[in-house]
């Protein structure tokens, strides 16, 4: 499934800094197309820092950040956008925009970039939202959604735009078991169905052990990478007893990690 | 007294032993040796009372060696807990020894979880004159960032307002709509109420003093040329940054905090051309309209102080109608137009660079309010000084 030839992101020798806070120091990874790719580690080690500055939000201090063959660190102006319609991002939050119905927030990246007729993108929107299982709450406003549906109608306005990678920050926090396992489902239905890259932030194991190819764990130590495989592998045999504990959640017996 | 037994324990008395809190005894040994024997309980309203009393002790004797006896401690809370750290740390500071004896199992497993370990990166303290330099130079930087923030934002929305221009079908006019309608037709009332209430006020004082002259028809005058002029737009584009710019920012903020505006980055929308256009341009159009509101209620106002001093409404008329010529009210609007202009963007600007949490928010509402009321008052200085010298 996953195809191990050639890797649709890279990320070479990433240093992430805010001022002079740095957060992420010297990080290097790939991840192939078609795999469900988890960046995870404890609070405030700065998985969604690696997230924003993958998308493009934020500038690194060093490094590159290869997707599909671009840079998007020194990517001009039209190769960015180019770059950006090839990904679909949903927040925590969901990021839905609170004045708009999900329709509407479906619709305004089919107006912006494609000039199909309404009906067509009536269609699309309607599509999307039954793929997430929300066809009834089209004409809902964010306001009146809960936690579980406002998350899957951001991952449908993810996923308007066909792309090739969709990042997801955190999709299952503060859900209840069961919506959280609906959105694991959901996440492996379209990696194996439409063969997306995932690229998600988590710290929810059940999660992790459902959908996840491969995992990196990062450290606020150490600011890099502790460890990078499959995450049962990693729970079972890996070298570092962090990283176990961290699996199996254990919590450390001096409290003082 | 009526006593209730539990276990074979009093619960009255132990109750009443609670409520005397912790005592702290101390005992002088020789060779420099102090024993604070700690009794009862110690929470923080005892340790509260007793602090001063131990602090006082350590000081006057500075013992060498001191002892804490916490045998008979029957509670301790954090308060307790820190009195004790604080003991152990001031022998550490004057190169004395400390120690506890006989605290419970439970208590020295609290204190351990509470003791707090040394920050890796403490803040380092700086002295009064570098403290101010520093500061003063924080200042500096904050000041030149908001300025080149302010610049790259008028570059940003200028090319913005062009290429709208240029091609007005990439505007989403829907959006500009709904921001006219609330910045501009919700704004009717205020507006005509305050124009109003400022031509009777301008006309009734003005009428005061040039009575003694006999010169009372001239208010016409006075109060059209300031209300056309100047006063119209400058009352209309204030009560647009109080009402509109502090809304603008609130709303923009919001959508930063909410993570929308990251949201519209990462699907390729530019958030200035797709969040600021759409209110600048309502701004740039309903405030030569509000303008022109505030104006016509202001004369009527005015009027009606005219009608009061006996003047016919018709002789006021006239009197309008001579002093105000076209360049007077055209000149007004484009002043409405400019303030229109720089409230949306600086209502924008300061909803765009909104930072983290809901208290950032309220902070870009009143940034945004403040500098769009500032940048009104430089504007109206510079137009006066450009209509002097062009003969307006």
């Amino acid at each position: 499934m996953v195809n191990k030839t050639q890797p649709i992101i890279t990320v070479e020798n990433l240093t992430a800094a805010y001022e002079d806070n740095v957060i992420l120091e010297d990080i290097s990874f790939e991840i192939f197309p078609g795999e469900v790719f988890i960046v995870l580690g404890g609070s405030g080690c700065g998985k969604s820092t690696l997230l924003k500055h993958m998308i493009g939000l934020y500038k690194p201090l060093v490094g590159r950040i290869v997707i599909e063959g671009t840079d998007i660190v020194t990517a001009g102006e039209t190769q960015r956008h180019e770059l950006l319609r090839k990904f679909g991002v949903m927040y925590q939050s969901g990021a839905l925009f609170g004045s708009m119905t999900v329709n509407e927030n479906i619709r305004l990246v089919l107006e912006e970039f494609t000039s199909l007729p309404d009906e067509l993108m009536d269609l699309i929107c309607t599509m999307k939202l039954k793929l997430v299982g929300l066809e009834a709450a089209g004409n809902m406003m964010p306001s009146e959604l809960s936690g579980g549906m406002k998350k899957r109608a951001a991952m449908a306005r993810a996923l308007t735009l066909d792309p090739d990678i969709v990042f997801l920050d955190e999709p299952s926090a503060g859900l209840d078991p069961i919506t959280s396992a609906q959105i694991d489902q959901l996440i492996l239905h379209l990696a194996r169905s439409l063969r997306l890259t995932f690229v998600i932030v988590s710290h929810e194991l059940s999660s992790i052990f459902a959908v996840a190819d491969r995992v990196v764990m990062l450290d606020k130590h150490t600011k890099n990478i502790v460890a990078a495989g499959p995450p049962a592998e990693l729970r079972d045999s890996s070298d570092n007893p962090w990283v176990r504990r961290f699996f199996n959640r254990e919590a450390p017996t001096n409290l003082k990690h | 007294m009526t006593s209730v037994h539990r276990n074979g324990v009093d619960l009255v008395s132990a109750a009443k032993k609670d409520c005397e809190g912790g005592r702290v005894r101390p005992e002088t040994e020789g060779g420099g040796k102090l024993r604070l024997i700690f009794e009862g309980r110690f929470d923080s309203q005892s340790t509260g009372r007793l602090w001063p009393e131990v602090a006082q002790l350590l000081s006057q004797s500075k013992p060498k060696h001191l002892t804490v006896d916490a045998k008979r401690v029957d509670y301790c809370d954090g308060a307790a807990i820190a009195l004790l750290l604080w003991l152990r740390r001031q022998q550490e500071k004057n190169k004395g020894e400390f120690a506890i004896e006989g605290l419970r199992e439970e208590f020295v497993r609290l204190m351990e979880m509470l003791e707090p370990q040394a920050v890796e990166h403490a803040r380092k303290k700086l002295g009064f004159v570098r403290g101010i330099v520093e500061g003063l130079g924080g200042v500096a930087v904050n000041l030149c960032r908001d300025l080149y923030a302010q610049i790259t934002f008028t570059g940003e929305i200028t090319a913005a307002l062009c290429r709208v221009m240029i091609r007005p079908r990439t505007m989403r006019w829907k959006d500009a709509f709904i921001v006219a309608e609330s910045a501009g037709a919700n704004a009717f009332g205020i507006v005509s109420l305050i124009g109003f209430l400022f031509g009777l006020i301008l006309a009734f004082q003005a009428a005061i003093p040039m009575r003694e002259f006999g010169a009372e028809i001239f208010v016409a005058d006075l109060v059209s040329l300031s209300l056309f002029r100047v006063m119209g737009p400058l009352l209309t584009a204030i009560i647009l940054a109080a009402r509109s710019g502090s809304a603008f920012a609130a709303e923009l903020g919001t959508m930063k905090v909410n993570e929308e505006i990251d949201a519209l980055t990462t699907m390729g929308l530019n958030p200035v051309r797709f969040l600021a256009v759409t209110r600048v341009t309502a701004a740039m159009v309903v405030t030569p309209l509000l303008a022109v509101f505030a104006n016509l209620f202001g004369l009527l106002g005015a009027g009606g102080v005219m009608v009061s001093l006996g003047f016919a409404p018709v002789t006021y008329f006239n009197q309008v109608v001579a002093a105000v010529d076209v360049g007077d009210f055209f000149g007004g609007l484009v002043k409405a137009v400019v303030f229109g202009l720089l409230v949306g963007s600086i209502g924008c600007l300061r909803g765009l660079q909104t930072g983290a949490g809901s208290r950032a928010v309220g902070t870009s509402a009143t940034r945004a309010v403040v500098s769009g009321i500032v940048l009104i008052v430089i504007a109206e200085g510079v137009f006066a000084v450009l209509f002097y010298f062009l003969g307006i």
